[in-house]
């Protein structure tokens, strides 16, 4: 069944969008991230124009974070504290963020810096994360090693200390704020959560206890891709609704039994998969930059619209 | 009185010349509504030539149709390789390109329409496409039109169809026009020529109204003229359909 996009002015399969959903939904639910880094992308492979996947996967992104913050609220594992101050951070990035894009996107260089962007932290994240679950799987096969005490590093030495009581941190709140603005300015030009950005940034830099780690990124994502949707859709007109629906049914639906999956599989097993998947996506879109295209010339609107 | 009958005269005569032979068009449809579901468009064309006078003998009547979307001005970059990497480099500004574009002929181009009258009417696809000047600095500008006529050929936006108009008797003619799916709204200009010779004897223009209709209609006025309300109705949806899913599953769970 075709369906005419009114934003995007493309016609497309509606149960091919329903079944991206639903493969990316399975995916965030298995592995726990928003899935953005994987859908747009795909979007832009199915002929979505950039600008629209961008704009669009944001708002689709607040209904899967929405979804998953709701459960884990009631487990009591989100720092609403500490989810309020990368929160402003966040909204300062994103606003920041929308602004690099309108004026990249003068430029004709947005589709570049939106690549870019995917190959270095896919990259870098996949790679680390690689590393590590290796490492992890041999670890567990040896004897475990010993618990590692918490380290006291140049964070602590930071002014403006704050009281996390969920986290059980006394922390200043700038790093936090950092984490918070660099994380919106990446959901903005991306079209990402950017948990998978965040999540590694607040164990390893912040120190957060890992439990509360998922439930605090995903509270903070909802209202910085609301925020970023809202900022797409008055200066850009580019969120196109009737995409955003398609993708989160299938979405909200595949996330749901992603997460029975993923309870059945494995942690060191999961991570390793995860960071396989990251890295093919960046390998596709590194390719893709490296090798000559075969059109050379690419057609653009006058003006930004 | 003698230089009334002479203004009369001079009134009358261009529209008799121009008139020897007259083109009397139908459409399937003059309208194509944009609905959900919309997956393109076949429209017919058909139609007769009015005469008053005998059929000329000279040269057979040759029949062109050219339907046009709505002219937009386009940007077209060039990629060149820097650092390693394929970077948008050079751009131009392609003045008008026609967002869609097709012509049907009832013979080969070149034979039936003179370079100076496609030059004049503006019928084949580089003709249609107006670029006036490309900045000083870039190289082989006249590229970037080409590349326009190119893309959008490759898209089943621009196309030529030669031979695919019926003449019957040089007074009938048909053709059909099919859209993509990909249409942008707007008014379709859509014009016959008919040539003899490989010039225009009599041309007819009429447009073909391409709108969004029902719900496309409506969330597009809406995304433009209060795009605040459309922000925060997407926002609304979407928390509406993620809180929906998980008060669902915990429903099916609770209840298996």
């Amino acid at each position: 069944m075709q369906i005419y996009l009114p934003i995007a002015e493309v016609s497309v399969n509606a149960f091919l969008l329903l079944g991206l959903g639903g493969i990316v939904g399975i995916l965030s639910g298995m592995f726990g991230v928003g899935g953005g880094f994987l859908m747009t992308p795909l979007l832009f492979f199915i002929g979505i124009p950039p600008a629209v996947a961008v704009a669009t996967e944001a708002n689709q992104i607040v209904a899967s974070s929405f979804s998953g913050v709701l459960a884990h609220l009631k487990r009591r594992t989100v720092d609403l504290k500490m989810g309020c101050v990368l929160l402003v951070g966040g909204l300062a990035g994103a606003g920041l963020g929308v602004f690099i894009f309108n004026y990249l996107k003068s430029l004709g260089q947005v589709d570049l810096l939106v690549k870019l962007c995917y190959v270095i932290f896919l990259g870098i994240i996949g790679g680390l994360m690689f590393i590590e679950s290796l490492n992890a799987i041999r670890k567990s096969r040896g004897n475990s090693a010993p618990p590692q005490r918490k380290k006291h590093n140049w964070i602590h030495g930071l002014p403006f200390k704050m009281r996390f009581r969920v986290s059980g941190l006394y922390i200043s709140v700038i790093p936090p704020l950092l984490v918070g603005l660099c994380v919106g300015i990446l959901a903005a030009i991306m079209g990402v959560g950017g948990g998978f950005i965040m999540v590694p940034a607040m164990i390893y830099l912040l120190g957060m206890p890992t439990k509360v780690v998922v439930g605090t990124s995903l509270f903070q994502i909802i209202f910085v891709t609301a925020f970023t949707t809202l900022l797409h859709a008055t200066t850009n007109y580019t969120v196109d609704m009737a995409l955003a629906v398609l993708l989160l049914v299938g979405g909200v639906i595949g996330a749901q039994i992603g997460t029975r999956i993923g309870t059945r599989l494995k942690a060191e097993q999961l991570r390793i998969l995860l960071a396989a998947l990251v890295l093919a996506v960046c390998g596709k879109l590194a390719f893709d930059l490296l090798v000559m295209p075969n059109e050379l010339y690419s057609l653009g609107a006058v003006g930004g619209h | 009185m003698l230089r009334c009958l002479a203004a009369l005269i001079f009134l009358i005569a261009p529209s008799v010349l121009a008139a020897e032979e007259q083109v009397v068009l139908g459409m399937s449809q003059n309208r194509v509504a944009i609905t959900a579901n919309f997956d393109g468009s076949e429209i017919l064309i058909f139609g007769a030539v009015k005469r008053e006078t005998a059929i000329p003998e000279a040269h057979p009547l040759e029949v062109v149709v050219a339907v046009s979307g709505p002219k937009l001005p386009v940007v077209v970059r060039r990629k060149e390789k820097r650092l390693g990497i394929w970077v948008n480099t050079d751009s131009v500004e392609v003045d008008a390109a026609p967002s869609f574009y097709a012509v049907a002929t009832s013979g080969p181009f070149k034979e039936i329409v003179k370079d100076i009258e496609d030059l004049r009417h503006k019928i084949s696809i580089p003709r249609a496409i107006r670029s006036v000047g490309a900045p000083m600095d870039v190289k082989n500008a006249q590229e970037f039109s080409e590349a326009v006529a190119r893309i959008r050929t490759d898209n089943g936006l621009y196309q030529v169809l030669e031979n695919t108009v019926e003449v019957d008797q040089q007074t009938l003619f048909n053709t059909s026009v099919k859209l993509p799916a990909n249409l942008t709204e707007g008014d379709y200009l859509t014009r016959i020529f008919l040539t003899r010779g490989g010039d225009v004897v009599s041309q007819y223009e009429t447009t073909i109204d391409v709108r969004k209709v029902g719900l496309e209609r409506w969330l597009f006025n809406l995304s433009r003229q209060q795009p605040l309300v459309y922000g925060l109705l997407s926002l609304a949806i979407a928390i509406a359909a993620g809180w929906g899913a998980s008060a669902a599953f915990r429903f099916i769970r609770q209840g298996g």
